[in-house]
This record gives C-alpha cells, structure tokens and sequence, in this order.
C-alpha cells in the first residue's frame, strides 16, 4: 500500500500529458482523490504502536549502502495524511486558471516526492525525495508566478539547495561513520550518529540544521520565504507553505534529533530562541505589509517559529503540539491562501489598501474567511488552538520566559489578522469590490470542507493526536536514553 | 439529570447552527423565535437544575458530567465536562433569564435591522459560549468560554459592520482582550505545571501542597485574564468604545453576563485567591481605582450610553473589591442585582434611544417623562437601584460590599463610598436629563417619539420588578435578614474560610453605616435635582470646558496614552523590522553572499528554455529508470 501511495502520484503524472487541459484536472482530481483513499486505508490499517521501521527495504544501490527503504509511524503518517488531503484540494482549488496539464504533472510529481521525504527510510533516499521535490515547485512557480518570477524562484532554489548541501555533507559525513560496508539506513546513521562526540556531534547538527531551517524556514534563514510566497501562482503557494515547509519540520523530528542526540542538546536553546524571534519578528512584520499575500506569509514565519520551538523542547506535549499544529497549519493557509486566490482573481489585486466592503456582497465567502481566520488566531474550539496551546506549554515547561515570549503570538496574531480582516472585507464597498461576486458552488465545494475540517480538528482532535502519540514517545525514548548513557 | 445538564448549554448551540445555516432565507420571526426559544428551555432547565440543587444537602450540592475527552495527551488532559454548583448555577439562572429578556426586547429593537437573522444566531453563539465559561469543570473549558465570548462581543460590536469605527472598537475589545487572555493562558499552564491537572477540583484540593509564591503568581496571572475581560485598570479602555454594538448587545454581553466573567473566575478560585493575601491585595486596589476612576468619567459623560458604560466599569471595580477583601459571596450578590439594575439601564437606554430615532445625546433629550412613560418608570427603578435607595436591590448589595470593606480598612471603605457617591450622581444627573425639563430634541425627533413596543416594554418591567425586589434574596442579618444567598453560595467558599478571617462589623455599626449611606445618597441626589432640574443646566458643549473637565471629558486622554506608549512604538518597530532589519540587513547579507552564485547560476538558467512538458516527462522516465534500474542490479 505504501508503495502505491508512493508511486501513484508519478504514474499519474504521466498519464496526464495525453490530456487537454480541462481534462487533465480532472484526471489529476480523480488521481489524487484516488491517493486520498489509499492513505486513509493505510490510516484504518495503522497499529499505533508501530515503530519506524521499513515496511519495504529493497536493496537498490548496494554498492553504496543504499536500500530502497519506505515505512510509516504514527509521525510520518500524520504528514502523509496532511499531503494527500491537501492536494486534492489544491488540484481542485487550480479550476479557475486555465493551467496546462504539465501544471498537473508537476502538482502530482510534487506529491510523489514529498510522500518520500516522509516515509523515506534510508538517508540517502531521504535526500534523493528532498530534492526531486525542490524541482517540480521551481518550475511552477517559474513559469507560472507573478512579476519578477525568475530573479526571485531562482534566489529560492539556490538558497535551499545550498541548504541542501549542508545536509548532504553532513549525511555522507554520518555514513562513513557506520562500521563495516557503509550504509544509509536509517538505524545504522542513528547509530553512527549517537556515537560521535559532543563536539562533532554539534558539527552535523550545524548542517541538517541548515537545511532544515531554510525550509521550514527560521529566523534568519528566511529571506527568500516572503518574495516566493508572493510571486508563485496560489497552488504554488500552498503547496509551499502548506506542505512543503513541513519537510524542514519532519526533518528535525527524523532525521536531527534522533541522530544527534548531544548536538540537540548543546545546541538545543539556541533553535528555540531563533523560533522565537522569528515569532515575534514575524508577526511584527506582517502587521505592516499591505500586500495581503505577503502578510499572511510573513504569519506564516510566525507560526512555524512556535511550532519549530515546541520541537526542540524535546518534550511530548511540544512534539504532540508540532505535529497536530502542522495539520492545522496546512489547511488553515491553504485556505488563507485560496481566500486571497479568490479576491485577487475577483478585482485583480490583494492591496488591502484597495480592498474593502467584501462583507456587504459575499457574505457566505467572509463568513467562510471568518471561520479560517479564527482557526489562525487559535481561537479554542478551531484546529489552531490545540496546537498553540499544547505548544506554548511545552515552550513554558522549556524556559518559562520564552514560553510568555512565544504567548505574544496570540495577541500579535489578532492584531494583524483582525487587522487585515477588516480593511479587506469591512467597511463600505468601493469601486473595485463592489462587483465582488460571492462565492460559487465550486468554490464552496472546496471551502466548506476546509471549514469543516477547522472546526471538527478543534473539537475532536483525539483522533489525530493518538495517531503520532506513541511514535512521539519512542522517539523522544531515543533521546532519554542516550542522555542516560552519556551520564 | 446529566443530559439536561449538557442540554442547557447545547440548545442555544443548536439555535445558533440552525440560524447560521439558513440566515439568508429564514424568516425574521423564525429565527428570533427559535433563538428566544432555545434561552428559554435552557433557562427552564436551569430553573430546574437549581431546585434540584437546593433539595440536595447542603455539602452535596454539586453535579458533574463528562461528555467527551477533548484534548488528551501527552500527560495533559482536558475533557468537556460540566460542573454545576451553587455558584455557577446561579450564573445559570442569570445568563438564561436575562439573557431571554435580552433575546426578548431584540425582536422589537432589531426588526427593521436587515441583519435581523446573524443578530439572533450570534446572540445564541454568545449564550452557548457564556455558559460553557461557567459550566467547565476545569480551566481550559473555562478559558473555550472565555475566548468564544470575547468572539461573539467582537462579532457584536462590529456587527454594523460598514462603519469602520465600529470595526476599529471591535478590533480593539478583541485585541485589548487577548492581553488579558495571555495573562490567564500562562497561569493555567502554570496551575498544569504544578499541579499536573487541570481540573478544579484536584486543583483546589492540593492547593496547599503548592509554593504559596506559585499560588500568589498564579491568582494574579489570572487575575490579569480578569482585568481584560471584566475591564478594569490598565485593560478597561474597550468597554466604552464597545458601545458601538447594538443596546441589547450592550446589556446582555457588556453589562450583565460577559464582563461579570471575571468575578466568576476569581469566585472560582477563591481558594488561591484566599492563600495569597498580595494576590487579594492586587484585586483589591485595582477594583477601589477602576470604582473611583471610571465614576469620575462617567460624571462627564454626555453619551447615554457612555455613562452607563463608565458606570459599569466602576460596578465591577466594586465587585472586585468585595472579591479583594475576601467577601466573596457578597460580591456575586451585587453581581446578580447588577446584572438586573444594568441590564434594566441599558435596555431602557435603547427604549429612549429608540424612541428618539438613534439619539445618544443627552443633551438633545429631556422631557421625556410623559412620552415614554414606561420607560420612565423602569429607568427610575433602575436608578433608584444602583444608587443603593432602600429596599431597592442595589441597596443591600452595595452595603454589603461597603460593610466588608470598612471593616477591612477605613481607606478602602472612604474609596468605595466617594465611588458610590459618584454613582448616585451621575446616575441622576443622567436620569434628570434625559426625563425631566423642556424637551431638546428637534421637532423633528418629537413629533416621531413613540413609547416602544411591548416585547421591548415586557423585559423592562420584568427587569424593574427584579431590580426593586432583587435584594431580598440576600438580606443582612442587621436587618433581621437571613442572608440568604451567602448560605446557599457557602459550600463554594467554604474552603475560604478556614484559610482566610473575615472581620465582622457589630450589628449596630453595619446599621450606622447604612444609615450614613442612605443620607449622604439622598443629599447627592438633591444636589443633582438642584441642578439640573430647578436649575434646568445643561452640560456645555466641547469647546467650553476649562482644563479639569476637559481632561474628564476626554477621559483622562487614556487612550491617547495607550495610542503613544504602545501603539504608536509597535508600529514603528514593525516598520523598523521590515524596511531595515528585514531588507537591508538579513536580505543584503543574503544576497551579497548569493551574489557570486547567482551570477553563476545565469548560465545555467539558460539550458531552461525548452518546452516544460519534455522536462517532466524526462524527470519522471529518468526517475523510473533509476528505480528500476537499481533495483535489478
């Protein structure tokens, strides 16, 4: 099953190019609706107790070491839940632009690479699908982006690939660590990597951190975030911000943590302060943009500071809180940003300057924003705020200081959501929304349930938390152990 | 028992869902018949609930129901589940009783509202959430209620949603509210940290096994969640610019439920509260401070509903400090008759504003007595009640809490009485103006003015009667009273009282008191009826006011302050990061570093000129291969 949920995508991608455009959504609707299926039989299927050992391991590269190794634990398969929900709506979410079926393709090679990242099992496979997943996003927001598309895709795929390199070495640095033939597999780099000392233990943190941190991205590793955010097409942009920063998050809680145990440590304090600034300093940011894409991409800096601090507090309730806050985070900005997809298509333009009155015409599309923009600022009884609150704590448990830091985030957040909320759909309409049509059955289609989901997560959200419950606390096992050695 | 428990909360929930779904269809009677008629089943059951209680004996009087696990991890665990005792069964009957009256009078005062529909559903939300706020067993259900209420009055205040002042006061109640917030969120993660539960009852019970100075830390940081949400010094500012919402809105959420949450919550606690005298210290001061402070505005206020916003800024401050002295009971006593004098004001408020065609001035009032005489009476009632005149409820409330005090020191009963004089005051003042002398409104407005309808003219005489009668339930043993209320709130407060001494006043002296009260009230109000009705004043218009009154006016130009040291500074900070920090500073560093590899990456740029579609597809052939490939070899 996993095998197929893999590969799925990348078949599709194929199939879609004997298509005419309008066809080719379908199909890659049908496709990924497909996918969606699969996932959610390997969800019913799931023992909870399961660790993250490969389901599949064939060897492929033997000469270096390198096996074809794919399995899911409760933490993987959160993610590839988020994945192959969100896609299908992304796809659907793409009717209105007029994209060609290579826009598919790329949109389904994207889903294939990032189940990968999430599922891979073998380090080299892992860096294998961290790349191939840099490649379709390049090209879609290349040719499909906005003004000044080349100057700014291009900064964003050298930064992250420089970032890349940094995991690279470190990873071939780990495997050479493993005793007797090499290998890349997941166990024998964690071995390789508890047994280095402190010292070169913090070098390798250095370099996964880097990478992951430019994904994801943290303060100061940001700066190409905001620009790509807002010149690549809407898909484009939720699949950035919806999944794909995930993999930096993933990345820590797989591929750092485990491995390098007293790097973490040393070095720990350090990335939950960075997270922190950056929640500060993004919400401060975004209470002045005026370009509403860019506002919510700066949030979204924010957001994921908070989410990547819970993380390296090493806690259960910080890990429990990441994960279920990456879900939230996932829809509530693909919904975000569809909203703006929406507006911009309507009046061709996202200046909140320019906007206003949206209420007074589309009361069902602001009472839908309303609903999502609530969700964003942690408003109990929606997704957002079991999350915030879950990971708050553990940042309060951690150093209780920078959990009241972090908490700042829930004033900050209402001033820049409310904020924008208002100059876009209050007030008197203008001339340029007036017109402003509410939404249409297929745009509901796609937004009811994203609404659904924000309120459903925030009510019962017990199921998704025993999913990665388990997998968190084997995990952070790892960690306690090796800190009980090193004693 | 248990499912009408979870029934009073969920019927207003459902009248909420079934008006948001159907608002632009639904019929105006229909949606305001299912929102009144949820309130009412829900105040039913309450009613119920409560003889229920009062048939128990007395160190049972409490009922427990969990629905379901909410939040369930970690080692941290939240469920939705239900307490209801003395105290929150009160809150019950309050929020269900007044809040029906409220649902009530809205079908008069909102039917040519076209958003007559989202009116009622919000109204419904707001229920549901204020009864979650004090049905939770445990903080973080307290806190779902605490934040759903704070959406419903933001949804509330702006709910005229095309005026951007409107929408400006909203984002700020929201926003002013959220500090608060924080200040509660730390302390119950903190309460989760020590105590590894959340639940009040494992919570009180082990209170004395924590730190005293993590107890102290605890109660103020909630204490701080209180000052938002019940508006008090520093974070009172949005309850005046809140009066942008509808009237009713402005009585049910602004007056008599929502911002008594605040009183609830330390009531709650009152066994933290009670092992922290610094903690009781804080309440203390700030509720003397915000009593005075906020009197002294109101008496310069020319907004009807501004002074009545002021006024119950200054009530609860008085509340808080009958909380502070550690009188608990008499604190939610004067919570629920304020809840009937208030509410009473502020929908009779809405009558005259209503009548007048949206007039708020009450210098373009008076002489309204004989054209609205309802509303007349039931305004008197409501003044007479508030200004402590014997027997009406505010009377024996208010003395409690004056009582309480003196005993506790001569300088916080000087200050809670000058606050009460004030009250009397600008109570009349309000009252003499608008009621009595030559009418000032144009004729225009006069020759429309019209007594309101009777679902408005019901809730009023509803509210009078309570207002007049309220204070019997809880009447001093000095008067050869039972004290009703204070025996039947006493197992919640119980646990108080073997940790905290409440001085008691001499029979005598508590008599001595009232009468002083009494006497220096009815002087006020001859000073008042002196001038403005013999002497026929009229407060003077803005540009007449000399330095003091300007200042008073202008409400001591706190908001200004706030705009100066907060607003004004994050602005430009943000401003800072994102023209500096961000462009100049991280970027060119980034930028500079990439330079050299950009320049590069111009030639590579160039080989990705060819058609997209061969591209993907040699990706994926060439990924296949690989795969393959490998895999044989």
């Amino acid at each position: 099953m996993l095998l197929f949920i893999l590969l799925w995508p990348l078949l599709a991608s194929l199939v879609l190019f004997a298509f005419k455009p309008k066809q080719a959504w379908v199909i890659a609707f049908i496709a990924t609706a497909v996918e969606l299926v699969a996932s959610l039989v390997l969800v019913i299927g799931f023992d909870k107790n399961a660790s993250a050992t490969a389901a599949i391991d064939l060897p492929w590269i033997t000469s270096l070491g390198v096996n074809f190794a794919l399995g899911v634990d409760g933490i993987s398969l959160l993610l590839v839940l988020l994945t192959t929900v969100l896609v299908p709506f992304i796809v659907l979410s793409a009717a209105k632009h007029s994209y060609t079926p290579s826009f598919y393709g790329l949109v389904l090679m994207m889903q294939m690479a990032l189940i990968g990242v999430f599922t891979a099992m073998d380090g080299f496979l892992f860096y294998l699908f961290w790349e191939i997943a840099l490649i379709p996003i390049y090209f879609i927001c290349l040719i499909w982006g906005g003004e000044d598309r080349g100057r700014i895709t291009l900064k964003f795929f050298i930064y992250t690939l420089a970032g890349s390199l940094f995991m690279l070495v470190a990873l071939i640095y780990l495997y050479f660590q493993t005793p007797g033939a090499h290998s890349f597999a997941i166990q024998a780099l964690y071995e390789a990597g508890r047994a280095l000392p402190p010292g070169e233990q913090s070098l390798v943190f250095w370099g996964l951190f880097i990478a992951f941190a430019i994904k994801m991205p943290v303060f100061p590793f940001h700066t190409w975030q905001p620009d790509t955010y807002s010149v690549a097409p809407s898909q484009g942009t939720m699949l950035l911000s919806g999944i794909m920063l995930k993999m930096g998050l993933y990345g820590v809680i797989r591929w750092l943590i485990p491995v390098v145990p007293a790097g973490v440590q040393e070095w720990g304090l350090t990335a939950v302060i960075l997270s922190v600034i950056g929640i500060l300093y993004g919400s401060c940011i975004a209470i002045v943009q005026k370009d509403f894409k860019r506002l919510i991409a700066y949030s979204s800096i924010a957001h994921v500071g908070l989410i990547s601090a819970g993380i390296f507090t090493l806690s259960s309730i910080g890990m429990q809180g990441a994960l279920i806050q990456m879900l939230s985070h996932g829809i509530l900005v693909f919904g975000l940003f569809y909203g703006i997809d929406i507006i911009e298509t309507r009046v061709k333009t996202r200046n909140l300057a320019g906007l206003g009155g949206i209420r007074n015409v589309a009361p069902t599309f602001s009472a839908v924003f309303t609903i999502i923009m609530l969700g964003t600022v942690a408003l109990p009884f929606t997704s957002g705020f079991v999350g915030e609150f879950l990971l708050i704590n553990s940042v309060f448990q951690y150093r209780a200081i920078l959990g009241v830091v972090a908490g700042l985030t829930i004033i900050l957040g209402a001033v820049y959501m409310l904020r924008s909320f208002q100059q876009a759909m209050l007030g008197e309409t203008n001339t340029t929304t007036a017109g402003f049509a509410d939404l249409t059955g297929h745009e509901k289609l796609v937004l009811f349930p994203i609404v659904i989901l924000v309120v459903a997560i925030g009510i019962y959200p017990d199921p998704l938390l025993s999913i990665s419950e388990s997998a968190v606390s084997n995990l952070l096992l790892i960690v306690q152990d090796f800190s009980a050695s090193a004693k | 028992m248990n499912f009408l428990i979870t029934l009073i909360p969920v019927l207003p929930l459902l009248g909420f869902i079934i008006i948001a779904l159907n608002y632009k269809k639904m019929i105006h009677g229909v949606a305001s018949f299912i929102a009144c008629g949820m309130v009412f089943i829900s105040f039913i059951l309450a009613v119920v609930v409560f003889l229920q209680l009062l048939f128990l004996p007395e160190d049972q009087r409490a009922f427990s129901v969990t629905v379901f696990d909410w939040i369930h991890t970690a080692g941290f665990s939240a469920d939705i589940s239900f307490l209801v005792d003395p105290l929150s069964s009160l809150f019950l009957l309050i929020i269900t009783g007044v809040g029906f009256l409220i649902h009530l009078y809205s079908i008069g005062y909102m039917h040519d509202d076209a958003g007559y529909n989202k009116f009622f559903s919000y109204l419904n939300l707001f229920v549901f959430f204020m009864l979650l706020l004090v049905m939770g067993s445990n903080y973080l259900l307290m806190f779902v209620g605490w934040e759903g209420v704070g959406l419903c009055s933001y949804l509330l205040i702006g709910f005229w949603f095309k005026n951007t002042d409107y929408n400006k006061a909203a984002n700020k109640a929201f926003i002013m509210n959220r500090i608060g917030d924080l200040g509660l969120l730390i302390g119950i993660i903190l309460i989760f940290v020590n105590f590894k539960s959340i639940n009040y009852h494992e919570v009180f019970v082990n209170a004395a096994e924590v730190d005293p100075s993590t107890i102290s830390l605890i109660a103020i940081l909630l204490f701080i969640g209180a000052m938002g949400k019940s508006a008090q010094i520093p974070l009172y500012t949005w309850l005046p610019d809140a009066m942008a919402g509808p009237t009713p809105v402005s009585a049910l959420i602004h007056a008599a439920t929502m911002v008594t949450a605040g009183i609830y919550m330390v009531a709650r606690n009152n066994v933290l509260y009670s092992m922290s005298p610094a903690a009781l210290q804080l309440v203390l001061i700030v509720g003397l401070a915000t009593a005075l402070f906020a009197a002294t505005i109101a008496v310069a206020q020319n907004d009807i509903k501004k002074v009545l916003a002021y006024s119950t800024v200054s009530q609860l401050g008085l509340i808080f400090v009958s909380l502070g002295v550690g009188a608990y009971s008499s604190g939610i006593f004067h919570m629920a008759t304020h809840a009937f004098f208030k509410a009473l004001l502020f929908l009779g408020a809405g009558s005259v504003i209503h009548a007048l065609g949206g007039e708020q001035d009450i210098r373009k009032m008076g002489g309204l007595k004989k054209h609205l005489p309802v509303t007349y009476l039931t305004f008197l009632a409501g003044v007479l009640a508030i200004s402590g005149i014997p027997p009406f409820a505010g009377f024996f409330s208010k003395d409690e809490i004056l009582a309480h005090a003196f005993a506790q020191s001569p300088v916080a009963y000087g200050v809670a009485l000058l606050a009460s004089l004030l009250t009397s005051f600008y109570m009349f003042r309000l009252f003499f103006l608008t009621f009595f002398g030559t009418p000032r409104a144009s004729h225009e407005v006069m020759h429309h003015i019209h007594e309101s309808p009777k679902s408005m003219s019901v809730p009023l005489m509803v509210l009078a009667v309570l207002s007049v009668v309220g204070g019997f339930m809880n009447v001093p043993e000095a008067l050869g009273g039972s004290a009703w209320l204070n025996e039947f709130l006493s197992p919640v407060f119980a646990p108080s009282q073997g940790i905290l001494e409440l001085h008691h006043l001499e029979h005598s002296t508590e008599l001595g008191l009232m009468g002083l009260v009494v006497v220096l009230t009815l002087a006020i109000i001859g000073i008042a009826y002196f001038r403005y009705v013999k002497g026929n004043q009229v407060p003077a218009a803005e540009g007449t006011l000399t330095g003091v009154q300007n200042a008073v006016y202008n409400k001591y130009y706190i908001d200004e302050i706030y705009d100066a040291i907060v607003v004004k500074p994050l602005f430009w900070l943000s401003k800072q990061f994102d023209n500096i920090v961000e462009r100049l500073g991280i970027d060119g560093i980034v930028n500079a570093l990439g330079g050299g590899v950009v320049k590069g990456s111009q030639v590579f740029r160039l080989l990705q000129t060819g058609s997209i579609g061969f591209y993907i597809f040699a990706m994926a052939i060439s990924i296949i291969l690989m795969l393959t490939f490998f895999v044989i070899w």
